[in-house]
């Protein structure tokens, strides 16, 4: 496990820092590496300054938190349901939070209305599924499932009758940010600030987290207090996917690819894969939005396009090639 | 031989030892007494209360639970290790209720094997044994190389160490099950819960399981309860046995005072041909 822990901190963090970097470099105009340091360590250009550091930087930060966030997401919920094909949004999560953002985008509100408006959609998705999931019973992986995907299905049929009913002059960009949009994203740090936090506590988590994979009879026989870890597990994946959510919109695919991808390389240890997930959804954003800046460059593509088209084949590529 | 099966034992009186009218004796928990329930009832869905259980079982004693499909053996062994809620009754472990034990606490004292074992994410055979060291582990402990070296021990009593590196999903049925056992080892509690654990094993297998668990409930302060659907391992391995009714009766005892073939007869519903061999009766069914 130490092996295996160590091999994916090697590999994953120097990879984050030249993620970001990349983002710095790369857009519509690009910078050069050595004046890219010197925007750090010494003299350079006010315009080379102001691209990086007062837009690139906080776009690449904010891209990579809200990666970083949905990645942990996916690997918890895969735990949560013993299922490595769940994702964040299988509570319904996403379509609660675009119904939330539309609504307040329809009503010309200001875009921290608009994050506002899109993490109580999420937490409103995310306590309507916990509950109804409850109902009388207990709830199963099997029963939170279905009752999540009925719910997004809702959430569905809500988000076509508002872009039906709005404006035309609306719909660019609440399309843009059904599809996940990292430009608006002003201030990372928050986000930043609670991916440091839920991963450092996830850490020593990993092992009981491994246990409760193997059903939750095995879990209790093995000394977990499984209905309390697992409650922690919903509350805490719904906020995070919320708070990835109100940052940069409904990216998808991300918390469904990067903790299955690194499962297949770096094994199923929960306490290799949760930092792992987190770094790796990091990296796979940055790199998707810095794409997403400079296909088209000076127009930008929504950066949910990319991580589809990046994710699926490679996606299916390792299923295809696992056992 | 009785050619009919013979009346059910009074209800009245449901831990009379079958057969013979005598009331086995009712053992008190002692200090060391490693498990005990007080008028236990199970919670098998629609079924009256039957026998309230009063078990004890004492350091050195393997007791084996016999019973048709149905019967709520593995519902008893689940509510013995905190699983499943009672429908009334206290259960005590190493003489602490296990309602105010905390779960890694429990897990220190007894380990349970299931019938059936679910990996819900791929896992190697060395991985899955080494779970049994969990309840020992702090949050930010690492496995130890002790943690290790207990591990391979378990999977080689158990004729797995050449399979530690195998993923669990390409072992067989048989050898899935030896896996549980290993990891139950690795775990080493005090008590043993092992539900049907030589059902899916060959017959050298059976014995090597069982075998070893004698040696460990040879040891000091180890006990064991297993479910068990083979009277003649039972009778061989057991020296309490207990046989689980489906109406929810109950009788136990030493294993020699509960072996009456007219009982287990009633309790199997099927009538048995009875032969002796190296001095202890067997048991086969009989076709007729």
């Amino acid at each position: 496990m130490t092996r295996s822990f160590l091999l994916a901190l090697g590999v994953l963090l120097p990879a984050s820092v030249l993620s970001v970097l990349v983002a710095l470099a790369y857009g519509s105009v690009q910078i050069p590496f050595p004046d890219l340091l010197s925007v750090f360590f010494g003299e350079a250009s006010r315009l080379h300054s102001t691209l990086v550091l007062d837009l690139r930087l906080p776009r690449a930060l904010a891209a990579f938190a809200a990666g970083g966030l949905l990645g942990l997401a996916g690997a918890l919920m895969q735990v949560l349901l013993r299922n490595p094909l769940a994702d964040p949004y299988v509570l319904g999560l996403s379509g609660g939070a675009s119904v939330g953002a539309l609504l307040a985008m329809l009503a010309g509100l200001s875009m921290f209305s608009v994050s506002a408006a899109a993490f109580v959609g999420a937490l409103l998705s995310t306590i309507l599924v916990f509950g109804l999931a409850h109902g009388t019973g207990s709830w199963t992986p099997t029963r939170l499932l279905l009752t999540g995907v009925v719910v997004a299905a809702g959430w569905g049929a809500m988000i076509s009758f508002i872009l039906a009913v709005s404006p035309t002059a609306e719909l660019p960009g609440m399309l843009y940010w059904l599809m996940g949009d990292v430009s608006h994203a002003r201030n990372p740090y928050p986000a930043w600030g609670v991916l440091v936090v839920v991963a450092l506590l996830a850490l020593p988590f990993g092992r009981t987290l491994n246990v409760l994979a193997r059903g939750p009879m095995q879990a209790a026989a093995l000394g977990v207090a499984v209905r309390p870890v697992e409650w922690t597990i919903y509350v805490v994946a719904a906020l995070i996917t919320a708070t990835a959510v109100t940052q940069v919109g409904a990216v998808g695919f991300v918390g469904l690819i990067v903790p299955h991808m690194l499962r297949l390389i770096f094994g199923n240890d929960q306490r290799v894969i949760l930092p792992a997930s987190a770094l790796g959804g990091g990296i796979l954003l940055t790199l998707a939005d810095t794409l997403a800046r400079t296909i088209i460059a000076p127009e930008q593509l929504p950066v949910g396009v990319i991580t589809a088209m990046l994710g699926v084949p490679v996606f299916l590529f390792l299923l295809y090639r696992s056992r | 031989m009785p050619r009919t099966p013979p009346p059910a034992p009074a209800a009245t009186q449901p831990h009379d030892t079958p057969g013979l009218g005598a009331r086995s004796v009712h053992q008190e928990p002692g200090p060391k007494t490693l498990l005990a329930t007080h008028d236990l009832v199970i919670d098998v869905p629609e079924r009256p209360p039957g026998s309230p259980l009063d078990l004890t079982v004492d350091p050195g004693q393997c007791w084996g639970i016999l019973g048709p499909n149905g019967a709520g053996k593995s519902t008893l062994l689940q509510t013995l290790a905190g699983l499943r809620a009672a429908r009334a009754g206290t259960i005590k472990v190493k003489g602490q209720s296990i309602a105010t034990l905390a779960r890694a606490e429990l897990a220190r004292r007894l380990g349970l094997v299931f019938q059936t074992h679910h990996d819900g994410f791929p896992a190697t055979v060395l991985e899955t044994a080494l779970i049994g060291r969990h309840p020992y582990l702090r949050p930010w402990d690492i496995e130890s190389s002790e943690d290790y070296a207990r591990a391979r021990a378990a999977l080689a009593a158990m004729d797995l160490a050449d399979l530690e590196d195998r993923m669990v999903d390409t072992l067989s049925g048989g050898e899935r099950q030896r896996l549980a056992i290993a990891t139950v080892l690795t775990q080493d509690p005090s008590l043993l819960l092992l539900d049907e654990p030589t059902s899916q094993l060959d017959l050298h297998h059976q014995v090597a399981v069982l075998n070893r668990v004698q040696a460990i409930v040879g040891q000091e302060n180890r006990g064991a309860v297993l479910v068990l659907h083979d009277v003649n391992l039972a009778a061989r391995y057991c020296d309490h046995l207990l046989l689980l009714f489906p109406d929810g009766q109950a009788c136990w005892g030493p294993t020699a005072t509960m072996l009456v073939p007219s009982a287990l007869e009633r309790l199997y519903n099927q009538r048995l041909s009875v032969g002796e061999v190296d001095g202890l009766p067997v048991f086969l069914p009989r076709n007729e």
